[in-house]
């Protein structure tokens, strides 16, 4: 809509540009630059590319990451599938297990459960000791790269799943019934027709698992595996210094497939909306189970769900529990962990501080550019919306090594200290990195407002800021508040650009000291402590806003009766 | 709604500047350390209610990350003190003139432990605390395997171990560096390098970061591991169910602590590195979480039974004498070394030796034995030689900054990843025919 386009939002433009220039675009761009530049001559080169792949264990690395992206993606569609066939196939009561399933796994980083998975699914760990003492023989679940596959495919397979309902739920009635027809039914029907059609939404959801998990620092670091891309590059930044252009070479190519998987993503969903549910419209048809389908439906949904809540039972154990050395259970249990880390309470106190300035910086940039790019006719100002979404791509490894590589030089004013040592500094990166959610949530809540209100305020001569201030921001107020929880919630166990800006143990936050606690013999129970602290604020969290947007869904159904 | 909301935001940005503005305090020091948070807290917290205006401010960072930090912030330097164990990381920083001299007052340390001395000569570093390298296990492993405790590095060597054992690399753990620049040391180049490539070839893993040895032995994942000293006695100290012993090959050495040079907040620095000394703080040492071995030799009378001392016990560290400044000099150089021949290539290691093992249990021919023979020369073969590695022209391939003109000259436009490459290929060749003359001969 054309409205007119005041000086305030114009300056608005500009200033929101120059912060994503500033703290987004010039940091990516200068890790591209210093990995084009010969460290010993400073002109542009490729050598360092050359270099990269004449190196067999780089090679070996970068194989590594895409292996373990599309096996964890494989694996996690192997949990999916299941499920998304029996609710949208069937009509019974567990649905609500499976949609409860579609939530749990994401309140848990992969990096935080890691170390629990590989106490319950190590070569010595719960299962195997068992499986051993009965049969005889050992399942290498998390050796070497399968544990990294198998945490990863836990923690995303809820994208794959909702992605895959949502889809299965769209498909048209009548395809399905021209099929009957013609002779086909059940597995043949679904494997021929229904699949096929729901493509589109599993490849989205299946390419957003696979750029994440390329990307992951945390969990491969934790496992202790570093021949794979990300974990390397940190190494590397960290034992030689950030004038390795190897680091840099690698976080451009992090970046590239990144920006490959999400294009894929954007292809698959070109012209489609996954946001909204059709409430009675499309579907396929649903029939009930008979006694032993019933089971063997039950039976494969427990077994998935006890899996799945693998790393929360695990955590919680080794959060209670005293020694667990080569045992099916911890030796016994104990409420000192939690005393320990509730009294040296400054990671809890610094996370609530960076998460919610960097949230509330969210939800008004998020606020702005929405109404900036859908309201006002500015030039250019989709400009802001692809560069803000554009920090999805973005590996938080390669935004830490951009921000130590641009800021190192720049003093705070009135200070000797580097910018890039300032804790501030953590706070823009999660920011950035958070961005892109409260943007989605705002786009969302704005585009469901009616351009008409606010032209029936201008009509009775409010001004821009009234009109920003007293009608659309109040209707986008749920839209805004789940934006918020969202990025809050999914700042607070942010770990890859924070382990890289994170100069000292006072600035730190959650994420970084389950990492660093996680280094000492005593310090696992207390790690576990604070990882069930992450999980349970990012449940509350997530609860909250699932919450606040059914709320207004309810709402706009009852609105319209 | 919307006032509620607004008070939120404001309350929360009150808060949130409250606290910050509660964090930043008078009297401040900034320590860049290595040392983990069971160690640095003990210390920080026991200084702290000794000297209430002091925040101590703790940087952890590995020693190799710390060294890069320092170096790289030399400029507009904001830390005070390095605080860590390897005595070669503070050679490294004493010869970029990173360091401030400081020799404190407090009494009642010795010149020397084993045959090691405590301090810098110099004065540029102190050490407060000594450790060993040696073996830690997990006795409940062990029984389940029906494996004996081991007891010597050839131990480790040796078949029954294959898959058993852990460590870390040189080039992510000051400590490990020690380990492993001990043994080349103690046993000669050529010679280490083949006790390592044996013991290498027993690994399970090798893991990312120091702590992911006594961490894996810990939790039962594999049964032996190479550890510094603490790691094994803090594991015993905090009840998982492990024992320690340090081999006859190993040094003591002290773990230290130096002011840096340009120190925002110098006399703190100063206060903290006497805190160490004196009675009280060595006896932070004996914490069962911490287990380090002080260098008051009068704190021992304060420890449990069955904690080593080296001031009574005369075995430990007197076998090697422990040459620093060589240890210095090739630094980065062995970390690319042990890296590009046992870590990257552990799997290519492991089936190598695993072949010659199994070969070696089998009655061999005379043939038999001189394939075998050959094979183990093949897996123990070095790229370069000790010359070229002792060569500090050499070594400077492996160091970013080059100082000297002639450094560029004999080695220009050999780039780090270059070598590593040759390297590489050199390896991955001779381990592939070490397997197949094993395999041969097993056959036969």
């Amino acid at each position: 809509m054309n409205l007119r386009n005041t000086l305030s939002l114009k300056v608005a433009f500009f200033l929101i540009a120059t912060f994503l220039i500033f703290f987004l675009v010039i940091p990516v761009v200068s890790v591209f630059y210093t990995a084009f530049i010969d460290t010993y001559t400073g002109k542009f080169t490729i050598v360092n590319f050359l270099d990269f792949f004449k190196n067999k264990l780089f090679i070996e690395s970068f194989f590594n990451s895409f292996y373990v992206a599309i096996m964890s993606v494989l694996l996690a569609s192997t949990f999916a599938l299941p499920l998304s066939y029996f609710t949208t196939r069937f009509q019974f009561r567990g649905s609500i297990i499976i949609q409860s399933l579609g939530f749990i796994p994401l309140i848990m980083p992969p990096f935080v459960g890691a170390v629990a998975l590989k106490l319950l699914f190590g070569t010595n760990g719960t299962v195997n000791l068992f499986l051993n003492k009965f049969m005889s023989f050992k399942i290498p679940f998390m050796e070497g790269l399968n544990g990294v596959i198998f945490a990863e495919a836990i923690h995303y397979f809820p994208f794959i799943l909702i992605n895959l309902v949502a889809s299965l739920n769209n498909i048209d009635k009548s395809m399905e019934e021209s099929a009957q027809n013609l002779g086909s039914s059940g597995l043949n029907l679904f494997r021929k027709i229904v699949l096929p059609l729901s493509m589109p939404g599993y490849v989205a959801g299946a390419s957003l698992v696979f750029l994440k998990v390329f990307d992951d620092l945390g969990t491969p670091l934790l496992l202790d595996i570093n021949n794979m891309l990300a974990p390397q590059a940190y190494l590397r930044i960290s034992a030689i210094g950030i004038d390795d252009p190897m680091g840099y070479v690698m976080a451009v190519i992090l970046i590239l497939t990144s920006l490959a998987a999400m294009w894929i993503a954007k292809l698959a969903l070109a012209g489609k909306d996954y946001s909204m549910l059709q409430k009675g419209g499309g579907g396929l048809a649903k029939r009930k189970l008979n006694f032993t389908e019933k089971i063997m439906a039950y039976g494969v949904i427990i077994f998935i769900l006890l899996i799945v809540l693998a790393p929360h039972i695990g955590l919680a154990l080794l959060s209670f529990g005293t020694i667990w050395s080569f045992s099916y259970f911890p030796d016994a249990y104990t409420l000192n962990h939690y005393k320990e880390i509730f009294e040296t309470s400054n990671f809890i106190k610094n996370t609530f501080l960076y998460c919610s300035i960097a949230a509330f910086i969210d939800v008004f940039l998020g606020v702005l550019i929405s109404y900036i790019v859908i309201r006002t006719s500015i030039k250019w100002r989709e400009f802001l919306d692809y560069t803000a979404m554009a920090a999805l791509a973005i590996p938080g490894l390669a935004l830490g090594i951009g921000y130590l590589r641009t800021f190192y030089q720049f003093n705070l004013p009135f200070s000797n200290k580097p910018l890039a040592s300032w804790w501030f500094i953590i706070v823009i990166a999660l920011t950035i990195r958070r961005l892109p959610y409260a943007l989605r949530a705002c786009n969302a809540a704005l585009t469901q407002i009616s351009v008409y209100l606010e032209e029936s305020a201008e009509v009775l001569s409010a001004t821009r800021y009234t009109i920003l201030k007293k009608i659309v921001v109040p209707l986008m107020l749920a839209g805004i508040l789940a934006g918020f929880i969202t990025s809050f919630a999914t700042a607070t166990v942010e770990l890859s650009a924070t382990i890289m800006l994170v100069s000292n143990d006072i600035d730190a936050p959650l994420s970084y000291a389950i990492y660093s606690y996680m280094q000492t013999a005593a310090g696992r129970g207390p790690g576990a402590a604070l990882g069930v602290i992450a999980v349970v604020i990012v449940g509350i969290g997530t609860y909250f806003s699932q919450r606040i947007i059914e709320k207004k869904q309810n709402e706009k159904l009852i609105n319209l009766n | 709604m919307i006032k509620e909301i607004n008070k939120l935001f404001v309350t929360l940005f009150f808060c949130s500047t409250i606290l910050f503005s509660s964090t930043v305090n008078a009297g401040e020091l900034v320590v860049v350390t290595s040392f983990p948070k069971d160690l640095s807290g003990a210390f920080k917290v026991a200084f702290e209610k000794k000297n209430p205006d002091i925040t101590v401010n703790v940087i952890g960072k590995k020693t190799t990350a710390g060294i890069k930090y320092i170096q790289e912030t030399s400029s507009n330097n904001t830390s005070d003190l390095f605080w860590a164990s390897a005595p070669d990381a503070f050679e490294v920083l004493k010869e970029d003139g990173l360091l401030a001299k400081y020799s404190s007052a407090v009494k009642g340390i010795p010149d020397k432990v084993g045959s090691y001395p405590v301090n810098d000569p110099d004065g540029f570093y102190t050490g407060f605390a000594a450790a060993g390298y040696g073996m830690m296990w997990n006795n409940r492993y062990l029984d389940a395997n029906n494996l004996p405790k081991p007891a010597t590095w050839a131990d480790m060597t040796k078949a029954i171990y294959h898959n058993h054992t852990g460590m870390s690399a040189p080039s992510r753990s000051g400590t490990t560096h020690l380990t492993v620049e001990t043994l080349l040391q103690g046993e000669g180049f050529e010679k280490g390098w083949a006790s390592w490539k044996f013991i290498g070839g027993n690994f399970k893993t090798i893991t990312a970061r120091s702590f992911g040895v006594p961490d894996g032995v810990n939790s039962g994942d594999f049964g032996v591991g190479v550890v510094i000293d603490f790691f094994g006695l803090s594991s015993i100290g905090s009840g998982f169910p492990t024992g320690f012993i340090y081999p006859k090959i190993t040094t003591l050495v002290p773990a230290n602590i130096g002011v840096i040079n340009n120190a925002p907040n110098a006399d703190n620095a100063k206060k903290f590195i006497d805190f160490l000394l004196t009675p009280e703080g060595q006896e932070i040492l004996l914490d069962p979480k911490i287990r380090r071995l002080p260098v008051n030799p009068k704190t021992y009378s304060k420890a449990p039974a069955d904690f080593p001392n080296p001031f009574k016990d005369e075995s430990i560290g007197k076998a090697v004498k422990f040459d620093v400044v060589l240890s210095k000099s090739r630094y980065n150089l062995i970390n690319a070394m042990f890296d590009v021949m046992i870590t990257y290539r552990l799997d290519d290691l492991k089936s190598a030796v695993s072949a010659i093992h199994k070969a070696e249990s089998k009655n061999l021919s005379s043939e038999g034995k001189k394939l075998v023979k050959e094979a183990r020369a093949l897996v123990a073969a070095l790229p370069i030689t000790e010359n070229q590695a002792n060569d500090p022209a050499f070594a400077n391939i492996f160091k970013k900054k080059r100082k000297k003109a002639k450094d560029i000259e004999k080695y220009a436009g050999t780039r780090q990843a270059e070598v590593e490459a040759e390297w590489d290929s050199f390896v991955v060749d001779n381990y592939k025919k070490a397997t197949e003359l094993a395999n041969k001969a097993a056959s036969q």
